[in-house]
């Protein structure tokens, strides 16, 4: 299975980069014989699109999972089209985060993240 | 690492002040300056770059002029009057679309990337800095912006907070300057146009999902807006966790270079100590939710 | 005649200059360009007759005759667009209305829808204009353009532009007769000064600074007017009572006939500086 890590540096070493769209690195490795392909993320552009451009290659790249920290909305859009699943990692490196994948001790993520969260957020400004 | 960004609706509320003040009292932290199209906070951190690179953050039509047959498709499919009768390119209209090249029926049209200004990371004795300036009216300061926070990203030692310095308005810059971040310091004045672009730009941080606080500088200015500013923050759920009085001498001791701390003014200094004091207890309580 | 009133830095005094201006000069028409912040109005109190919405044509796929084929999503400088297993997905915020996606399609399965950005408010004879871009909407360009379209010909036009020298103000400033640049007297305002100096010269505009909250202690800004053989228009000093009026909305020169006088008087040296 071929998964794909967010990744702060540009080896499997490095550790997870709790971003997607804007993360440093992609690695992607194949599950079974743990090939791997390091790609770093030139995605921008102004304000967003760097979650579009980083979910379209994943796409072009045929990965069928992704583990990262979190995902906004335009990104999240362009994966769940592609029926692309995505994982929570953790701040361990890429290696660690595919071998917690592989035993499946990583929680699926559904939602968008991060839409709402903190403090008095249901007030009245939208 | 924790990231907060300080921003203002409003131009010239004291935003660069209040982050180069907090530069001082804050430990373990990086700095960075968002406001890419006018930096202000290398001017009192007086640091020294370690790194600079020219930053590409736009693609501009370059039309060979060759091979033109000016046959005006071009011209007639650019919907941001780039192009002129004589067949150039004006870089300053240029949005980089490159619908010209798709048009051009003799393959004369090319996007190349430009320069459009240039990053740094400087040393400074209060952390790693870093830091772009946009070259004059280029396009692309959103991208450039998400530059600034790579290098954040990428020189990074241990530090437990970064401070950064974001730009005024709501647009695509500011919006880059916040994503992802883990809160939003507004800070207001209390001005007619301040209350507004206030409830603007806390506006950007909520579409985003970013806790956002409230600082209020010069609050003794207009005690009737204060207290209007302090009543939408409560209703709202943005906790103000500051007010600056308005002091002649802060900007006095700008003229000098220096930060109302260094300058010695313990009112103030005691005031944005608090500052710091709120918001690592605001982040502290939201943890805990 | 048309004038831009700017400041590489925020805050340092741009609508007071040019709220200023729009009471002090009769007849004219007064644009406020910033449209992330607009504040003029708050001075000027008009009475907004009529809101135009400012709208903006972004792609959508006619999925009988699409063929998937991404050349649109390839085409897209911005990457507004993502083909995925067979669908196009639109994302109109970032889309720059460049109409490059409808011009790739290779089955003509695009066409552009309108899109709301933002609004442009006018009073009733028209000789007070903002726009406003919405909350959440990176892309301003398309509002100052529908702002500059209303501009009147015959009367002098005081365009109140926003903080920087980005491309909004490049859009502003355009094709203006005299640039007035406003600054304060603090590293901070200088070194914004220059870039706004450097912007204004590139683009070939006649200009001349205004130095507001000055004080006797700074000469900052007079030196740099002194070495670079720039014209110091005007000088507002920096007092506790202006910045209490102005942040209750009022102008030095609505209620005081000295500062009325000021302002009229700068408007003749920028006439002169225009050469008109």
């Amino acid at each position: 299975m071929k998964v794909c890590v967010s990744s702060s540096g540009n080896s499997v070493e490095s550790t997870m980069d709790p971003r997607f769209g804007r993360a440093a690195y992609f690695v992607i490795a194949d599950t079974d014989t743990m090939e791997s392909e390091i790609i770093e993320n030139t995605a921008a552009a102004s304000g967003g699109g760097a979650g579009i451009t980083s979910g379209q290659l994943m796409v072009d790249k045929g990965v069928e999972a992704i583990i990262t920290g979190n995902v906004g909305p335009n990104a999240m859009n362009v994966l769940k089209a592609a029926n692309i699943e995505i994982y929570r990692g953790e701040s361990v490196s890429v290696k660690e985060n595919i071998d917690k994948f592989k035993k499946g001790l990583l929680e699926k993520i559904t939602n968008t993240v991060p839409s709402h969260f903190g403090i008095g957020v249901q007030g009245g400004q939208k | 690492m924790k990231q907060v960004v300080f921003i203002s609706g409003k131009g010239g509320t004291g935003k660069s002040t209040l982050v180069s003040s907090l530069s001082i009292l804050v430990q373990d932290k990086m700095l960075a300056d968002c406001d890419v199209d006018a930096p202000n906070l290398h001017i009192l951190l007086k640091g020294k770059v370690l790194k600079k690179d020219d930053f590409f953050g736009a693609k501009e039509a370059i039309i060979d002029s060759s091979t033109c047959i000016r046959c005006g498709l071009c011209r007639k499919t650019c919907r941001f009057g780039a192009i002129n009768e004589e067949f150039e390119v004006n870089p300053m209209k240029c949005e980089g679309c490159g619908a010209c090249t798709l048009v051009c029926p003799q393959e004369a049209i090319v996007l190349e990337e430009v320069k459009t200004g240039e990053t740094y990371v400087s040393d400074t004795s209060r952390g790693t800095f870093s830091h772009a300036l946009l070259d004059i009216g280029a396009e692309g300061s959103g991208k450039l912006v998400t530059e600034v926070r790579k290098n954040i990203y990428n020189n990074k030692k241990d530090e437990k907070w970064v401070l950064i310095d974001g730009s005024p308005g709501i647009g695509c810059v500011v919006i880059a300057s916040i994503t992802g971040a883990d809160a939003v310091v507004a800070v207001s004045e209390p001005t007619k146009s301040g209350l507004s672009d206030l409830e603007r730009v806390l506006g950007v941080a909520r579409h985003f999902g970013i806790p956002a606080f409230v600082c209020i500088n010069k609050y003794d200015l207009n005690p009737e807006v204060t207290s209007q500013i302090e009543s939408f923050c409560e209703s709202n759920g943005f906790p103000v966790i500051g007010r600056i009085p308005f002091d002649p001498s802060i900007v006095e001791a700008l003229q000098e270079f220096k930060t109302p701390i260094e300058a010695g003014n313990s009112n103030v200094t005691n005031e944005i100590a608090g500052i710091w004091m709120r918001l690592v207890d605001e982040l502290d309580k939201l943890k805990a939710n | 005649m048309r004038i831009a009133v700017l400041s590489g830095k925020g805050g340092t005094g741009k609508t007071t200059v040019s709220a200023s201006l729009a009471v002090s000069v009769p007849f004219c028409q007064y644009i406020d360009c910033d449209v992330e912040e607009p504040n003029g109005a708050i001075f000027l109190t008009p009475e907004i007759q009529e809101s135009i919405p400012v709208k903006v044509p972004v792609p959508e796929a006619d999925m009988a005759k699409c063929s998937a084929c991404g050349y649109c999503a390839k085409a897209c400088q911005f990457h507004a667009i993502a083909v995925v297993k067979g669908k196009v997905l639109v994302f109109p915020e970032i889309c720059h209305h460049c109409g490059a996606c409808v011009i790739a399609c290779l089955n003509d399965a695009i066409r552009e829808v309108e899109r709301t950005i933002g609004v442009v408010e006018v009073n009733g004879d028209g000789t007070f204009l903002q726009g406003k871009l919405n909350v959440g909407e990176p892309v301003s360009i398309p509002i100052i353009r529908e702002l500059r379209k209303r501009m009147k010909k015959d009367v002098p036009v005081i365009l109140d532009c926003s903080p920087g020298a980005s491309c909004a103000v490049v859009q502003s400033i355009e094709g203006c007769d005299y640039c007035v640049l406003v600054t304060e007297p603090t590293p901070f305002g200088l070194h914004d000064l220059k870039i706004a100096v450097r912007l204004v010269r590139k683009m070939g505009i006649p200009f001349g600074i205004v130095l507001n909250k000055a004080s006797d202690s700074s000469r900052l800004i007079h030196d740099f007017c002194r070495d670079e053989g720039i014209e110091l228009l005007m000088e507002i000093p920096f007092s506790q009572e202006i910045a209490e009026s102005y942040s209750k909305g009022v102008l030095p020169a609505q209620n005081d006939d000295f500062w009325k006088e000021k302002f009229e008087k700068l408007y003749e040296k920028i006439e002169r500086g225009a050469g008109k």
